[in-house]
């Protein structure tokens, strides 16, 4: 298939996606502002980090100054899930440039990710997918998370509108998606009782990976032979 | 502009390499991994648990009104709404509760 329909194809089955991603963008620009962002430091963090869940996560933890270790190390737990994703698209390459894979690694985001697995199931590999898929959710990322910082200044105290709860409302809907029934219910309980409690007692960012391998060791304890076939 | 100073610089390219690493390791040292039964399950579950676990300190430890907006967004979100509803129902519902609860 010629590349520019490839590309096209990225363009079309991306497109509700990016709408959908913009108000997050312009959200995690808000809460940013709040924290003393200016637009150019929110624009400059979606270029470096480039993976929203765990912004959103740094935003939460972030302070004047800023504890550098438990900001990186609160993105690198929410982004472990990458190195899995990365995994199983590293099947799919063989026809790809090894230089470009260094390029391929920077856009991988969950969407695109998702995307690109599941139009692989159906024909081949495309990188011109991939990366039209990647690129887009860049640009809009970059783009609306800069200006919701640069808005964000005129709104004032987020806590009054709402706004500081928009980002756990944000995450319930993200885990309501990985929803595979009672075993799903145990390992939230199980993540989000250690987390609270550590939380409590523990500084820094210690309870997201506290809670984070709670839960991990609960799904391992609650797997039974066969359960992936049915899943 | 503002020019970030040297230690926001530092809290970026700290997070950007935390990232990016991560994300290059995937193809190059779990190069073909594919995991299988208990090990795929405990792997499935991370996701959900780091993200529950992110969440839990405000909706399990704040106050009664953000327990209830989570409850009432975890219902919105069950109901498979677009996500910038599900957003607004939990932004609203957090409003409401504490306003009634102080």
């Amino acid at each position: 298939m010629p590349r520019r329909d490839d590309i096209g194809a990225g363009v079309r089955d991306m497109a509700a996606i990016l709408v959908a991603a913009a108000p997050i963008g312009l959200l995690w620009g808000t809460l940013a502002a709040g924290k003393g962002f200016s637009a150019l430091e929110a624009w400059l963090m979606s270029v470096f980090v480039f993976a929203g869940a765990s912004q959103f996560v740094a935003i939460e933890l972030w302070q004047t100054p800023v504890d550098v270790f438990a900001v990186a190390l609160a993105v690198f737990i929410v982004n472990l899930r990458h190195i899995l994703m990365a995994a199983s698209l590293s099947r799919q390459v063989g026809a790809v440039k090894p230089a470009l894979i260094p390029l391929m690694a920077y856009v991988l985001v969950d969407e695109a990710w998702a995307l690109s697995e599941r139009r692989a199931l159906s024909q081949k590999f495309s990188l011109a997918y991939y990366l039209t898929c990647g690129f887009g959710m860049w640009i809009t990322w970059t783009t609306s998370t800069a200006l919701g910082a640069w808005l964000g200044r005129s709104f004032g105290d987020p806590a009054a509108l709402g706004i500081d709860f928009a980002f756990s409302a944000m995450f319930i809907g993200i885990i309501a998606g990985f929803w595979k029934g009672p075993k799903t219910a145990a390992v939230l309980a199980v993540a989000g009782g250690v987390a609270a409690l550590a939380k409590l007692t523990v500084p820094g960012a210690w309870y997201i990976l506290a809670g984070g391998l709670s839960g991990v060791v609960m799904a391992a304890a609650l797997y039974r032979e066969g359960d992936n076939d049915v899943a | 502009m503002m020019w970030p100073e040297a230690r926001v610089w530092a809290a970026l390219i700290a997070m950007g390499l935390a990232t990016y690493l991560v994300r290059l390791a995937g193809f190059y040292v779990l190069k073909g991994f594919t995991p299988r039964g208990r090990m795929k399950a405990a792997l499935d579950a991370l996701p959900p648990a780091v993200l529950m676990a992110v969440i839990a300190p405000t909706v399990l430890a704040t106050g009664p009104a953000e327990t209830g907006a989570a409850l009432l967004t975890a219902g919105a979100a069950a109901l498979r709404l677009p996500m910038v509803v599900v957003i607004l129902i939990g932004v609203v519902s957090v409003v409401l509760l504490r306003l009634v609860l102080g």
